[in-house]
This record gives structure tokens, C-alpha cells and sequence, in this order.
């Protein structure tokens, strides 16, 4: 499997920072996620080889991270933190919300493929509780409204 | 060499106690005879501190401390039982048990399991937790292996001894928390050497074994530990065995008390390959042939048949016309017993089995040195390993055991040299591809003839690796059949210059014995040549024995093609399919077939005789390095007979006085005082030396016993401690030192097995269990053959 240059790069360059090749197996997985869309099989046996694992142990490491998706997932990633900062100030809700105007429901994929939601533990945002991320994403002291409006701002963006 | 480690004094429990520095507290304390509890801890394997039941209170730290993890320190103060220890890991099990069903009655665990143990202990069987327990189904992962996820209590011990001890890293642990499960490397099935170590070591009833699961109860079985019957490597597997119709029937095979050679270590065959003993096609009655067909008669009209027959053709044609063929799988003393009947009763030397390695040629080869073998423990302590030819992992998975744990415990280097790039090349410091059939050369490239390289390889890495291996101190050599004849002596001599030991490699479970017993045309037990026989041996049964060479298997075939070999009697052999011999060859010879099932060569006899296999019996087996084992009899189908009791009983037909082929009895030549003492040779040597052993004399003629007297007395080498080995342990056997000359060893003779992980020639044909593996996992090649021995 062939990844862009830009990756390819990025891989050398990470090779050089650690001793051992499995090193670089964790940010190697996200970085290729993000090119792919999710970890395909053929994903998988390809960062297999390179770090000179068994696909058991990529996959063990895979499971072990909720952020290290096996299956595709949509062009934005919504995921609605409802950790304890965010509950109190109503991140349910806003979860809630975000079910019912994309009409799925946790861990799903709009029809379009454009949005997948996730509930998620503590994103590090609780100062502007209750947030959520869109990919690397911020947005803060989220209101029914302001959900609407940026879930209406990437539909725009993705038409364009 | 490193200096021995510092030795750290510290306190437990009140007892003032010493450990080397660096050792974990856990296995100090275990010295000193104060046992810890732990799940997750194993010796040998790398530390995981994931259960927590190990935790103790030291002195000056804040908190309880897990002591596997936990280095002994200098001055350290521990406590291992007090209040706040045991409500510590009692809340541990409470946490362990939060999850784990409470199946019990019908875990394949209970009874031996150790968190039943531990529960009983710590009186933790009441829970807190009101929620529902997970439950998972169980899953099939192969034909061996079941997974029963909700009894897992994630002690990492199978991922470890998969991963670390096997190499074979077809375990996982995925997910995490709460949720962890063990994986198997194919999502949802295993791709494995399916040794079902990972079986052994749990502590739970996670996994159990596919052959069996359901079956029975720990406490409902006797457990007999013996040797394993397939490779030559000689694993004790403890079998358990349960009262049945037909006598004792054989239930599994594990590792129970890991006081064998093998320690923690058995492979699939050890485990599971046992079936073949109740497999429905086994010949259970004595068949005699009959109008062209093979009909079941008494064991009474086949022996007197056998016997009839033998007598006729020795007397009207002589002992030249009779052949015997041995067997690889048969112990020490039948094959002692089969010569010896062939030499004397049948008055041949036509006697022979099928060779997998030189063991003639090695001992030529080590004439004139001393104690310059290896055992099978010294490969798990060498400091550094040459390995020529041969796959261990497929061949010999023992020794490819102690070799990766040697490694990887104790940094040994290891050096192979190889055709192909066998899985052991993982583990080798240096790894040296040469082209098939060049391991004689570099076996002369080793003792400095230069001009050998060419053809073995590159030069330069070759004269790096020499010397290399000329720079180990206690080096290890192991060679595969690849080396024989002519090229042992060159590697023998460089053996000799680095003083390293050796071991010669046969493929079967009882192969070196078989040699070491003279299954050999021309030579006798202990290797004494048939034409050659000096001393005082010439005076025992040995001088009694024909003097000129027999015929070689292939000549007995030949022999029987031209009307000169007028009877066979083959013990647990197959040599039709395995030299693809012309069957019609044995059209007009008297064929007699001793064996468990109907092979190639028992379908042509016009007597098969019902034998029962390794596990049936009791006697002794030399593994591949020359460690001596004893075999104990585990199970039993009563219509069968052990290969001892036939060949005594044949004797006993033909009218032959058995006394002179079993020593038993007290005084079958008592010494009244009426003979002219020892020295006149005619005082019987054999009770002079059981005197002076202090052994008793054997009571019945179908004691096997009676000949490892005999073998202790006149195989030298097997002068080992009769004591050591009766309590079940290895001795090592040393070679005779033949003193000079060379003894005939027909290297063109040997054909080694060929047989992989899966496969164990007869035996393996007729295991259900190995079947259902391969046919799993691995496609056969086409030009496997048939198998056989």
C-alpha cells in the first residue's frame, strides 16, 4: 500500500526519533487514519510491516484506542463531550441534539456520509463546557443553536 | 563471565533470608519456602503485575507492594500475611470474581484451578456486586484450543508463553479495561504451532483443550507421568487415565508437575497425539492369515504358528534366512530383547531398523573422547549454541524450546547454520544460509580445510563465524541428519579444539536407544561389532551371538525378492511405504507383523500381532542427546500385548529356555559353591552384579526390568544411577569409547523422518487430533508420501 509523500516524510522523519521501529505505531496509526479515512485491513498489514509487528499486536494497539477507528467514519467527526464539567452544563442535551437533527445515534454514520457521532469522555475543553470537536475541531459553550448553525457551516463546506 | 551477584540479606516475615541482587522478591521469598499468592506471575516469563495478589507490606513504603515486580533490597523488611494483606487480596478476588461465572461444576478447571484454590483461601466467594456478569459464549479458536472468555481473569500468562516462550505471538490482549479480552491472531481463530501451552498455563478455565473438555474430572483420573512417543526429544507428559471397558483409557496429556526434562515445554504431540491408542481401527486381536485373508485367531494358534514356522526355516534353511526389523518407538529393553532373540533364538544377525541418524558414525567419530555429549538441559544453560542442518521447531520443538528460552533468558548466542531459513533464525545471533547439502563441507571448513568454503558460501562471513564459535567457552553442537559418515569426525575434532559437546539428532521417540541397543546387522548393544568381540563380553550371551555381519533392511528386501530370506519378523516398523519396498517381495517369505494397526507392511503378513504402544507400557527410552528416561505404564487395552511379552513368548513357543534371554528369577544358575568362583566364568555374572548393585532379581520373565539389569550391566555408558532414574528423572547416558578403528555405519542407510509439528509417521497418521490440525491449517504437500514408523 502506498501512502502520500507528504506521510511517507513523515514516517522517515519519525523513524529517526526513536530507538526502536514500534515506536512510531501510535501516531503512525492516527496520521494514517487520517489519510484513509480508518484503519482498512490492508492499512493495517501495511503499518504491520513497517514497524516490524505481528497485524495481532496493531490491532491490539487499535482496540485499546477509542480514537483509532476500524471502520470508516464520516467526513466530519462529531464527537459531543459529555464528561462531567460538560454534563452539568448540559452536554447530554447538546448530545441529544445532535442525535436527533443528524437522526443517528452513538458510534453512527449519517447516510451521506458526512457526519458520524461519537459520545466522548473529557476532550480538555472544560473551561468552555460544554463542547465538542469536529475532527481537530474546537467549539465551545455550545448552545441547541450554535450546534446548528456549525452543523449547517460544514454541510456548506462540504458542498463547495 | 560475570561475577557471581551480590548477595542481598532481608527480612520476611521475621525470617532473616539471603537472594542474589536483581532477584524479584516474590521468587526470594519462594526460596525460603514463604509462598506468595499470584495469577498474573510466572517464572520465566516477563514480570506483568496485573493481578495484584501478590502484595506484601515492606517496611518505609507507603503503600502494599506487589512483589513480583518488586527487586529485593538490602535491609528490606516484609510482611506476607497480615490483616490488611489478606482483606487486600481477598478484595482483589472479589474484583477477579466480579465477571467470572460461577460454572464450576462443569469447568474443565475445577478441581485444579487456581482461583478456586485462591477463593478458598481467602474466603472470597461472596460478592458486593449486585450487577449482572458479562457473558461472552465460548469460542472455538482451533481444533485444540476453546475460549471461554468470561472466565478469564487477564493474567497476560498465555500471551506471554505464546509470545515469548513459542515465539509464536498468536495472542493478544485487545480492548481495554473492563472490557480487555484475549485475542487469537486470525480474529476469530488461530493460526499456530498449537502447542496448547497456553492451555497448560492458565490458571482459570479460559482455555481448554478441544480433546478434553467435558470429558472428565482431575480427581476422576490417575495421572502417570511417562515419556512422550513421537519425537526423540523426550518429553515427560503426564497422562491422565480413567478406568474403561477395555482396560484404562488414556484421557489427556499435560504438564502437570513439569519435572521433566521439559519443564513448562510440551508441543502438540506431547499434548494430544494419545488418540491413536483408542482409534477404532486399531487391531486389538492376533489376525492369521487364512485362504489369502487375514482372519482373527487366539493368541495361543499364532504363537505356535510364529513359532512353528521360525523353527522350521531356522533349522531346515539357518538363522541367515530369517530377518528381524525393529522399531524406533520401542523401548530399550525390547529392542535389547529383539536382538538378542534374533542372535540367539534365531540364530541370525539379519536384524535392522530404519536409521534417522549416524549414531554409528558419531560414535566412531567420538572414539577416544570422553563425556563430550550434551543433554537436553545443557541446551537450556549453554552459553552459546551451534546449530548445523535441521528444523528444531518442526523437528525437535523441544530443543527449539530450550534454545529460544536460553536466548532469550540467559543471552546465549545463538549460531545456525542452515539451507533453509528455518523460524529458529529469529533467535540466532549469527544465521548462515548455505546451499542443501553443504553442511558436510562446512563441517571440514570448521576444522580449518579452507578450500571446503567454496562451496558452503561467502567466504568472509564464513571465517567471521569460525572464528566466532572458536571464541565459545561451553559451546553446544546440534547437527541433523545433514552430517554423516565422513563428516562427523571433522566436526567431533572441532568440538574437541573449542571443548564443546555435541548432540547427533534422530528423528523418533526411542531412535538413539534403538542404536544404542544394536538394531544393527553388525553391531551389538553397546556397539560392539559382531565379528569383533573381545573380552569379557565374548564370555556373556554376546559371545554366543553369530560372528559374521547380517543383512542390512534393504538386503532383507532384496533377499526376500530372490527366495533367500524364507521368514520376516517385523516389531513396530513399517518398510514398505517407508522405502517404498516392492511388496511382492515378501510373497514366499513368512511374514510377521507386530503392530497397532494395519500398515503396508502388516497388510502382507501372514501373522499380525496386536502391540501395545509407549504409553501401555513400562521400560526405558534414550532420547536424541543420550538422556535415559523411564516409561511408566498409563493405559491399557487388555486384549493387547506389550512388544516384551510377544518376543519372551515366541522364545517360550519355540522351546528356547527364556532364562537365557530374560534374566529373571533369584538363582537360575545358583552358585553353590560347586563352580570354580568368578574368575572361571562360569559363576553367573549377571546375579554377581545384581549383588552387587543390591538390586533384587526380577520374578516374572515379562518384566522389563529384568533386561535394563542386564543393559546396566553390559551397554556401557548406561551405567547411570539406577536411583535417579526410577524417581522419574533424565540420565544422561555417555557413548562408548570404542577405543580405536571404525565401525560400520552405513550412512547411505539413513532416511530421515521428515516429519513436521503435525505429523508423526503411523502414529501421527492414525491421530484424529493431528489430522484435524492440518487439515486446519496447513495444506499437505502432495508429495508428502505415506507416512510411516
Amino acid at each position: 500500500m502506498r501512502f502520500s509523500d507528504q506521510l511517507e516524510t513523515r514516517i522517515a522523519t519519525m523513524l529517526t526519533h526513536y530507538p526502536v521501529k514500534r515506536s512510531i505505531l501510535v501516531p503512525t496509526l492516527l496520521f494514517v487514519q487520517d489519510e484513509v479515512g480508518y484503519l482498512s485491513d490492508e492499512a493495517i498489514a501495511e503499518v504491520a510491516k513497517r514497524v516490524e509487528l505481528t497485524e495481532l499486536e496493531v490491532r491490539n494497539v487499535i482496540s485499546y484506542y477509542s480514537m483509532l477507528s476500524l471502520k470508516p467514519k464520516g467526513k466530519f467527526n462529531i464527537q459531543v463531550c459529555t464528561n462531567i464539567c460538560c454534563m452539568i452544563r448540559g452536554g447530554e442535551s447538546i448530545f441529544d441534539h445532535c442525535k436527533k437533527k443528524l437522526g443517528i445515534g452513538h458510534k453512527m454514520t449519517t447516510p451521506d456520509g458526512l457526519f458520524s457521532l461519537e459520545e466522548v469522555e473529557c476532550i480538555g475543553a472544560c473551561s468552555w463546557a460544554p463542547a465538542m470537536q469536529v475532527n481537530y475541531d474546537f467549539h465551545e459553550n455550545l448552545t441547541a443553536e450554535k450546534v446548528d448553525a456549525i452543523l449547517d457551516d460544514y454541510k456548506r463546506k462540504a458542498q463547495q | 563471565m560475570a561475577d557471581a551477584p551480590k548477595l542481598v540479606n532481608l527480612t520476611v516475615d521475621g525470617k532473616a533470608i539471603t537472594a542474589p541482587a536483581g532477584t524479584l522478591l516474590i521468587d526470594a521469598c519462594k526460596n525460603a519456602g514463604i509462598e506468595i499468592p499470584s495469577f498474573c506471575y510466572y517464572p520465566g516469563l516477563s514480570v506483568q503485575g496485573a493481578c495484584r495478589m501478590c502484595l506484601v507490606k515492606i517496611e518505609k513504603m507507603p503503600k502494599l507492594q506487589t512483589s513480583c515486580t518488586t527487586v529485593v533490597g538490602e535491609g528490606m523488611v516484609v510482611t506476607t500475611e497480615n490483616d490488611e494483606i489478606h482483606q487486600a487480596r481477598k478484595s482483589m478476588l472479589e474484583l477477579v470474581l466480579a465477571n467470572h461465572p460461577l460454572d464450576c461444576p462443569v469447568c474443565d478447571a475445577g478441581g485444579q484451578c487456581e482461583l478456586q484454590d485462591m477463593t478458598f483461601t481467602y474466603g472470597a466467594a461472596e460478592s458486593k456486586f449486585v450487577d449482572i456478569k458479562n457473558h461472552r459464549d465460548e469460542q472455538q479458536w482451533s481444533p485444540v484450543v476453546y475460549f471461554d472468555r468470561p472466565r478469564c481473569i487477564l493474567c497476560y500468562r498465555c500471551v506471554r508463553v505464546c509470545g515469548e516462550g513459542m515465539d509464536v505471538w498468536a495472542l493478544g490482549i485487545q480492548q481495554r479495561g473492563v472490557s480487555s479480552v484475549i485475542a487469537p491472531n486470525m480474529e476469530d481463530h488461530l493460526e499456530c504451532e498449537e502447542c496448547g501451552m497456553c492451555i497448560d498455563i492458565c490458571p482459570v478455565g479460559a482455555l481448554t483443550s478441544g480433546a478434553y473438555r467435558y470429558k472428565t474430572r482431575p480427581w476422576e483420573m490417575n495421572h502417570v507421568a511417562t515419556v512422550c512417543t513421537h519425537c526423540g526429544d523426550g518429553c515427560v507428559t503426564t497422562l491422565g487415565v480413567r478406568r474403561s471397558d477395555t482396560g484404562m483409557e488414556i484421557m489427556r496429556g499435560d504438564n502437570r508437575d513439569k519435572s521433566g526434562i521439559n519443564g513448562d515445554f510440551l508441543c502438540i504431540k506431547g499434548r494430544y497425539a494419545f488418540d491413536f491408542s483408542k482409534e477404532p481401527e486399531r487391531i486389538t486381536v492376533p489376525l492369521i492369515r487364512r485362504n489369502s485373508k487375514l482372519e482373527p485367531a487366539t493368541w495361543e494358534a499364532a504363537f505356535e504358528l510364529i513359532a512353528s514356522k521360525l523353527k522350521e526355516v531356522r533349522d531346515r534353511d539357518g538363522g541367515q534366512a530369517i530377518g528381524v526389523i525393529g522399531s524406533n518407538r520401542t523401548t530399550n529393553e525390547e529392542n535389547y530383547l529383539l536382538q538378542k532373540f534374533a542372535r540367539l533364538v534365531l540364530a541370525t544377525n539379519n536384524i535392522d531398523h530404519h536409521r534417522t541418524a549416524d549414531y554409528p558414525g558419531f560414535v566412531s567419530a567420538l572414539a577416544g573422547t570422553q563425556n563430550m555429549t550434551a543433554s537436553m538441559r545443557d541446551v537450556a544453560s549453554a552459553p552459546a549454541i551451534l546449530l548445523i542442518g535441521n528444523d528444531p521447531t518442526e523437528q525437535h520443538p523441544l530443543l527449539a524450546w530450550q534454545i529460544r528460552n536460553n536466548v532469550r533468558l540467559n543471552k546465549a548466542r545463538l549460531y545456525t547454520v542452515n539451507s533453509n531459513q528455518i523460524k529458529l533464525r529469529r533467535q540466532s545471533t549469527v544465521f548462515h544460509l548455505i546451499s542443501a547439502g553443504s553442511e558436510g563441507a562446512f563441517a571440514q571448513f570448521l576444522v580449518g580445510n579452507d578450500s571446503a568454503a567454496s562451496s558452503v558460501g561467502d567466504p568472509q562471513a564464513l571465517n567471521s563465524l569460525r572464528d566466532k564459535l572458536r571464541g565459545e567457552q561451553g559451546l553446544v553442537i546440534a547437527f541433523g541428519s545433514e552430517i554423516r559418515g565422513e563428516h562427523i569426525k571433522p566436526l567431533v575434532q572441532f568440538a574437541q579444539s573449542v571443548g564443546a559437546k555435541l548432540i547427533c539428532l534422530g528423528d523418533y521417540a526411542n531412535s538413539r536407544g534403538a542404536a544404542d541397543m544394536g538394531l544393527y546387522p553388525d553391531l551389538l548393544p553397546g556397539y560392539y561389532p559382531v565379528s569383533q568381540l573381545t573380552g569379557s563380553k565374548d564370555e556373556d550371551w554376546m559371545g554366543k551371538a553369530p560372528k559374521q555381519p547380517g543383512l542390512t533392511l534393504q538386503e532383507m528386501f532384496s533377499a526376500a525378492a530372490g527366495g533367500r530370506l524364507r521368514a520376516l519378523y517385523v516389531v513396530g516398523s513399517n518398510p514398505v511405504a517407508r522405502y517404498n519396498l516392492d511388496p511382492f517381495a515378501l510373497k514366499n517369505t513368512f511374514t510377521v507383523v507386530q503392530d497397532m494397526f494395519l500398515t503396508e507392511t502388516a497388510t502382507l503378513a501372514d501373522v499380525v500381532l496386536p502391540a501395545a504402544n509407549a504409553y501401555e507400557k513400562g521400560g526405558t527410552f534414550t532420547n536424541t542427546c543420550g538422556d535415559l528416561q523411564r516409561l511408566q505404564k498409563a493405559g491399557d487395552v487388555t486384549t493387547v500385548k506389550s512388544d516384551f511379552e510377544i518376543i519372551v513368548r515366541i522364545a517360550n513357543a519355540m522351546g528356547y529356555d527364556v532364562h537365557g534371554l530374560v534374566p529373571f528369577a533369584p538363582g537360575l544358575r545358583a552358585d553353590m559353591g560347586q563352580t570354580r568362583g568368578a574368575e572361571s566364568g562360569e559363576a553367573d555374572r549377571h546375579k554377581v552384579w545384581l549383588t552387587r548393585q543390591g538390586i533384587e532379581p526380577k520374578l516374572s520373565p515379562f518384566d522389563p526390568l529384568a533386561l535394563l539389569d542386564e543393559i546396566q550391566r553390559l551397554v556401557p555408558g548406561y551405567e547411570v544411577s539406577r536411583l535417579n532414574l526410577m524417581a522419574g528423572n533424565d540420565q544422561h547416558t555417555q557413548v562408548p569409547d570404542i577405543g580405536s578403528g571404525e565401525l560400520p555405519s552405513h550412512p547411505e542407510l539413513i532416511v530421515p523422518s521428515e516429519d513436521t509439528l503435525f505429523t508423526s509417521g503411523t502414529l501421527g497418521r492414525y491421530s484424529k487430533t493431528l489430522n484435524s490440525v492440518m487439515e486446519n491449517d496447513r495444506a499437505v504437500p502432495e508429495d508428502a508420501g505415506i507416512p510411516a514408523d
